[in-house]
């Protein structure tokens, strides 16, 4: 029985026994055999000018994995993080080369419209002032809209879930307006208001306004009338009751609504720049496609997804801090 | 004599005197008036301990509402100390059922929330502490609701209740959906805070015997409309035993009482 013992405690002692990733391994051979197979294999159609750097990015994301792997022995936040990712560091760079091969290997698919990966990358190389005053724009014209938006809404909600008589009122106004798209005002708008980037303003508050007044007064309606009982014999007035126990209550539904209200605006935002609004990465969109500059377009495109799903993966955050309390939610 | 006199004074002033006075009411069902009470009077010293029994739905629920302030009644009168109850107040606490905890708030908040309502928590936090204490769920302050079992939830129930210091307090079937385990335990803390708080304690229970053996006065409903049928005086020293000759005989008259006499 002793011996047992001694024998199960002296296995892990051995100094040297360590283990290798081997998802990391595989990832980071992966991503330099893609590099290699882009610097040797010759374009087929034409010479794209960002090859080499193509290569490059790829050498260093492989060193980037193999760092990160290294950092992982001592850091177990770092190490459970990459391992976590490790097949999809394998597929990326695989799907990478499925497209450089259809492009600009092979030129299988027709050159304008498909860009191989080292255009866009060209693009973020020669065109990043654009491209960053495009992004900032945006963001401006987001940020305003969906912040007035969902302070009127969230307002509007609780004004309409606490008080019949403001429900009322506002009820037939959410009902008439709400469920038109808000794009379908935008000519109407644009002549309403003073200038293109007000109307647009006020059509991303439209659009993020409508989800987040609704779930927001579902989410009052709905709060468990026991808590005001419990609350109003332990002596809490009105503004308590609201403040304290209708607001928290109704929360998980107030963050259901400014989620599809972002989903909302994103789509209100892009629409507007391509229509009205001078700047802004829809209007990039809109302009590159003007000039069959394909590859722009799609360099724009995969800004705007992580821009978007950044600004998304923000709000979960923010949930998952305040909405602690709750159980088994989900996650982004 | 002399030694008793000073308790007694203090538990009387810690306990509320209520007064009901041919209380009625009732509620729109269906565009009908559903009659729930008829008449009923009730008159409630400072520190008795009152248990209401009857048939279930038969309306006592719906007067401890009236008592709590929570909804006001169609006809008659509550006195709480003489003067007539308009609305909730912190003096008369209700507990609930369902221990109806905020989830967002954890366990020290939930029970700070009297304090927070009134005004009060910056000056009295310490009360949430020894209230916490004494329900014995120090450790758990800074639990979430949803990390309780139902007998600690409950208690964390009390604890919100007992940071006010009642003079009344409203106990509607506080232990009904607990099993059977806890619930004598938590019967014995309840009798135990009652004795040294002083306070004067209503109990809507659908268990005879947990009648029996917190309270000393026991009143019995008729079905609905609610009307008093009968009431017993319960002259028995604490801490009581369910197999007591004279609980198991009163048991058996309230049974009767109840329609269940032969059941048994």
């Amino acid at each position: 029985m002793s011996s047992a013992e001694v024998s199960t405690l002296a296995t892990p002692a051995t100094p040297w026994a360590f283990k290798v990733w081997r998802q990391g391994a595989l990832a980071v051979t992966v991503w330099v055999a893609v590099a290699l197979l882009i610097s040797y294999w010759p374009n087929a159609t034409r010479v794209w000018p960002m090859t080499q750097g193509l290569v490059n990015l790829c050498l260093a994301v492989a060193a980037l994995i193999g760092l990160l792997g290294i950092i992982g022995r001592w850091s177990t936040k770092v190490a459970t993080r990459i391992r976590a990712a490790g097949a999809w560091l394998i597929a990326l760079p695989i799907l990478l080369a499925i497209w450089e091969l259809l492009t600009a290997k092979l030129g299988l698919l027709p050159v304008p419209f498909f860009a191989p990966p080292q255009a866009l990358l060209a693009v973020y190389v020669e065109d990043w002032p654009r491209l960053a005053d495009s992004l900032l724009h945006s963001a401006l014209l987001l940020g305003s809209g969906v912040a007035l938006g969902a302070a009127t809404g969230f307002v509007a909600g609780v004004a309409i879930g606490w008080s019949s008589s403001i429900g009322y009122w506002l009820h037939p106004v959410l009902r008439i307006l709400g469920p038109v798209p808000s794009t379908a005002l935008l000519p109407l708008c644009f002549f309403l208001f003073p200038s293109s980037w007000s109307a647009s303003v006020f059509l991303i508050a439209l659009a993020t306004w409508f989800p987040v007044t609704v779930l927001t007064w579902s989410g009052v309606a709905s709060v468990d009338k026991a808590y005001y009982d419990v609350a109003r014999t332990l002596g809490a007035k009105q503004g308590f009751l609201i403040f304290k126990v209708a607001i928290p209550a109704a929360l998980p539904h107030v963050f259901v609504g400014l989620f599809m209200g972002l989903g909302a605006s994103f789509s209100t935002l892009v629409v507007a720049e391509m229509m009205g609004v001078k700047s802004g990465i829809g209007w990039y969109l809109q302009w590159a496609q003007g000039w069959a500059a394909y590859a722009n377009m799609y360099a724009a495109l995969l800004i705007m997804a992580l821009a978007c799903s950044g600004l998304i993966s923000a709000l979960f955050l923010v949930r998952d801090r305040l909405l602690a309390w709750q159980k088994g939610a989900m996650k982004w | 004599m002399v030694a008793l006199a000073p308790t007694t004074t203090a538990a009387a002033s810690a306990g509320l005197a209520l007064r009901i006075e041919s209380l009625s009411h009732g509620f729109a069902l269906d565009g009908q008036h559903l009659p729930v009470l008829e008449r009923v009077s009730l008159d409630v010293a400072p520190g008795q301990f009152v248990a209401l029994l009857g048939p279930s739905g038969c309306g006592k629920s719906t007067l401890l509402r009236l008592v709590a302030g929570l909804e006001p009644a169609d006809a008659g009168t509550l006195l709480a100390d003489g003067v007539p109850i308009t609305g909730p107040d912190p003096s008369r606490v209700v507990v609930f059922q369902d221990p109806t905890l905020y989830p967002w708030r954890r366990v020290w908040d939930n029970v700070a929330l009297g304090l927070e309502a009134q005004g009060l928590l910056k000056t009295h936090s310490a009360k949430v502490d020894v209230a916490l204490e004494k329900v014995g769920l120090s450790q758990f302050a800074r639990a979430y609701p949803r990390q309780l079992s139902g007998g600690m939830a409950q208690r964390v129930a009390l604890a919100r209740a007992l940071v006010n210091e009642p003079r009344l307090l409203i106990l509607d079937e506080p232990l009904g959906k607990l099993d059977s385990l806890t619930r004598i335990t938590m019967q014995k803390e309840l009798i135990d805070l009652w004795q040294r708080q002083g306070y004067t304690a209503l109990l809507v229970t659908h268990d005879v015997e947990e009648a029996l053996l917190l309270a000393n006065r026991v009143i019995v409903f008729s079905d609905r409309p609610a009307a008093i049928k009968a009431q017993l005086t319960i002259e028995r020293p604490y801490p009581r035993h369910r197999d007591d000759p004279y609980l198991v005989d009163l048991r058996r008259q309230i049974m009767g009482l109840l329609g269940l006499g032969e059941s048994w």
